[in-house]
């Protein structure tokens, strides 16, 4: 059966799409069927993100205006053979998704794949609703920041609300996933710690993903961190995450860095 | 141990206990306006029903706005009316 995830969070820039492209991969390894959904129409990025800008020839909009066939648009990762994008539209905007053609190439996507990650867009208008619109969960991304949490606030609501599932009175089940977390400054008081996040937005924890130099690495060379260095505390983060949505219990922690001497001795610079 | 004890010297407790209180009292707020689900839209479209029974006016130009204060809130409702909506109103009667 299925699963139809969408990564939102509101505000940008906390890490949707490193996170869809760094799950993704992390489940397609686990050997699932994966394909990650770039719902960001005008602003794509995925694509970037997973290594496949030059692949793009069709798009999400032009399969949802029946354009092109959903296999001429998908395209399949160069590293993990079950593991494919369908990117979104360069060109056009948020209004050319339409909510119908949404329903049916979700509808597509459930009979071909084991699980369908949406890559929402930034904010709380059409793009995002559209993307969440058909989820079955959700994985809500946030930073341990004042401004960043209460957008997450906001977008719980609306999966509570806007959703197909909540209209139907189900529910969709959420996860916060926790990015850019510097263990140190939440130990000294300097940051949001852990507990603080959870209580707030009483929704369960997916995952906390360290601040750390891998990420941006990764996204440099257009690979997922869980593919570009699994062996960095961000990817160990990235795949714990992906095996408790697969529904393993997994025990909590923050990986951490290893740093070496020098590098401890010259600080983050060094990376 | 010793980032506790250059706590200690600086006398500069960390912020974020100010960001949860201030997210806490934010969010108990922004929720209960979400619970009622759009209360100025409908006392818009009330409020116009009933005025342009005795008067002609544009829909665009009522304003409802609330202003949630700590102990008392307000109730803003800002009509525009045409020059001429008395004569209209003769004209139409």
């Amino acid at each position: 059966m299925a699963k139809v995830l969408v990564v939102t969070s509101g505000k940008g820039g906390v890490g949707k799409t490193t996170s869809t492209a760094a799950l993704g991969a992390a489940l397609a390894q686990s050997g699932e069927k994966v394909v990650v959904v770039d719902f960001d129409v005008g602003l794509r990025n995925l694509d970037l993100i997973m290594g496949a800008e030059r692949r793009v020839v069709f798009d999400l909009i032009n399969v949802v205006h029946g354009v092109a066939k959903l296999s001429q648009a998908l395209i399949r990762d160069k590293r993990l053979e079950n593991l494919w994008l369908l990117p979104a539209s360069q060109t056009r905007d948020k209004d050319a998704l339409t909510d119908e053609g949404v329903e049916r190439v979700i509808a597509d996507l459930r009979t071909k794949f084991d699980w369908v990650l949406c890559d929402s867009p930034a904010g709380i208008e059409r793009g995002a609703t559209l993307a969440m619109r058909y989820a079955d969960e959700a994985v809500i991304v946030t930073n341990p920041e004042v401004s960043s949490v209460r957008d997450a606030d906001r977008i719980i609501g609306m999966l509570d609300s806007k959703t197909a599932k909540a209209e139907k009175g189900e529910q969709v089940k959420k996860h916060v996933l926790i990015t850019r977390y510097d263990s140190g400054r939440a130990a000294r008081g300097e940051m949001l710690s852990i507990d603080d996040i959870l209580e707030i937005l009483t929704t369960p924890l997916l995952g906390i993903i360290p601040e750390s130099q891998d990420v941006l690495r990764a996204s440099n060379v257009g690979s997922p961190v869980t593919l570009n260095n699994a062996a960095s505390a961000p990817a160990r983060a990235y795949t714990d995450a992906a095996r408790r949505l697969n529904g393993e219990t997994i025990t909590m922690m923050v990986p951490v860095e290893r740093k070496g001497f020098m590098e401890r001795l010259l600080g983050r610079r060094a990376a | 141990m010793s980032m506790n004890f250059l706590r200690l010297l600086s006398r500069r407790p960390g912020s974020a206990p100010v960001a949860r209180e201030r997210l806490q009292i934010l969010l108990a707020h922004e929720r209960g306006l979400r619970g009622q689900p759009n209360l100025l839209g409908i006392l818009r479209e009330e409020i116009l029903a009933v005025v342009s029974r005795h008067v002609m006016l544009d829909p665009e130009k009522v304003i409802v706005r609330m202003d949630r204060g700590e102990s008392v809130s307000t109730l803003e409702v800002d009509i525009e009316l045409p020059n001429d909506f008395d004569k209209r109103i003769a004209a139409a009667g």
